[in-house]
């Protein structure tokens, strides 16, 4: 048929998960985070710091595996002629729901790729995220079943399509004329960490290698955290599951190799113990996710290959990022923010509501 | 004779679920589906053929793929 696509087939996908699955915890070896090789959530929030539009000071970094995401799942589309700039399904809704996804995951700390390197990296209080992450996604199909839809995008010009891929480029940019600065917060217009999470990262050609290479591989494989769950709940179905699974098994046997395995609850790396809350958080980011149709790597990989309202999603992310540091509603290691209750309820909510209120039948 | 789902411009996972109503619905025949994406096309094809149904046809239309599916 000449549309032969490798990765589309069941060991395409579990090949995508076993790659990624390596590559993460080298790149926690080589010194990104704790339990944090890749994490959308995370990298987008601290990238939204190195941008200033939130100065909490342990996470400013302009992460380049974010930009390797998107540049490369750009790069897979074009060459496969699958580059097709679209819009207008409901991007407002999607904006608020990238706001929603981000307060909520950085309650518990950490999108759900995340939360399988936490597993894999022997944190128990994993096992509460993902289990909100499912519920999440269990009640998201619960809205698609009674005909929950954001509506149809149209075909657009190139432009829409890449205006995401292009804030990457001059983010790469940024980050190459203002480079870090020893002792330094601030290098040029971007900020950076001198301790914490935002101060640890793999090298730079490392990272953006490895984001680029993963943004491939994931628009090849359409690899998605969220649909491998939904798909299991809603069509029996485990083509997307056997790449987080494939994810999962790889991501802990490197981390077995590398003795990056630490078994147990308290003194994880960026992460605290409030079960209630680590479940909590996760309802919300599963549900958003769920109700805009992709976890935040598949939103950014979309947006990588045209999808303007997954880069209306992304765009969410980063704004939900930074309030919810400014507003005291995201977790430390020491627990949740002071207000992260209240955001997780409103974001829980907001979400209840679209999942209620968007259906073809209520169209006016 | 055979019916048409138009399931353009769709996110995930909404070409799959319309798909799988329709072909429980019709039971058998033959459904043509439109989608504009490759991981639309991917995606009902593999939900078809998990029905037992089989892709009798792929075509590359102007705004995407048109898709034959059949079942006796």
């Amino acid at each position: 048929m000449g549309l032969q696509n490798i990765f589309s087939g069941r060991w395409g996908i579990i090949a995508a998960g076993i790659l990624i699955g390596i590559l993460a915890p080298l790149l926690q070896y080589y010194g990104n985070p704790g339990n944090m090789g890749v994490c959308a959530i995370c990298f987008v929030r601290d990238t939204a710091g190195a941008m200033g539009l939130h100065r909490a000071a342990p996470v400013q970094y302009v992460r380049p595996e974010i930009i390797g995401f998107v540049l490369g799942a750009l790069i897979a589309a074009y060459w496969n002629k699958e580059f097709r700039p679209r819009s207008g399904s409901a991007p407002i809704v999607r904006f608020f729901l990238g706001i929603s996804a981000a307060i909520g995951g950085l309650v518990f700390l950490g999108c759900p790729w995340r939360g399988v390197f936490r597993l894999a990296g022997g944190d128990g209080n994993a096992l509460w995220g993902m289990g909100g992450f499912v519920t999440g996604i269990a009640l998201g199909t619960v809205f698609l079943r009674r005909g929950y839809t954001l509506g149809r995008n149209q075909q657009s010009c190139a432009a829409v399509g890449w205006l995401i891929p292009a804030m990457m480029l001059g983010l790469l940019a940024l980050i190459v004329l203002f480079p870090p600065i020893a002792g330094q917060t601030q290098s040029g217009v971007l900020w950076y960490s001198l301790e914490g999470p935002g101060a640890k990262h793999a090298p730079l050609l490392f990272s953006l290698g490895a984001g680029l290479f993963i943004g491939v591989i994931a628009q090849r494989s359409r690899f998605c955290t969220m649909g491998a769950f939904r798909d299991l709940i809603l069509f029996r179905q485990f083509h997307l599951f056997s790449g987080i699974a494939a994810l999962f098994a790889a991501a802990l046997v490197i981390n077995l190799v590398l003795g990056q395995f630490h078994p147990g609850f308290a003194g994880q790396p960026i992460a605290h113990t409030l079960s209630f809350w680590n479940f909590s958080g996760m309802v919300v980011a599963g549900l958003a996710f769920a109700l805009a149709g992709g976890c935040p790597g598949r939103q950014l990989f979309l947006s990588g290959e045209g999808d303007a309202d997954a880069g209306v999603f992304v765009l969410g992310m980063l704004a939900g990022a930074a309030l919810s540091h400014n507003w005291g509603l995201a977790s430390t290691p020491s627990g949740i923010g002071p207000n992260g209750m209240a955001g997780v309820i409103i974001a829980f909510i907001f979400c209840l509501i679209v999942g209620l209120s968007m259906r073809e039948s209520t169209k006016s | 004779m055979s019916s048409t789902l138009d399931a353009r411009g769709m996110s995930c996972p909404e070409p799959v679920l319309l798909t799988l109503n329709k072909l429980k619905e019709l039971q058998k025949g033959e459904l043509r589906v439109l989608v504009d994406t490759d991981t639309s096309r991917e995606n009902v094809m593999r939900a078809a053929q998990s029905q037992g149904w089989t892709v009798k046809e792929v075509k590359t239309a102007e705004s995407g793929y048109e898709l034959l599916l059949g079942k006796q």
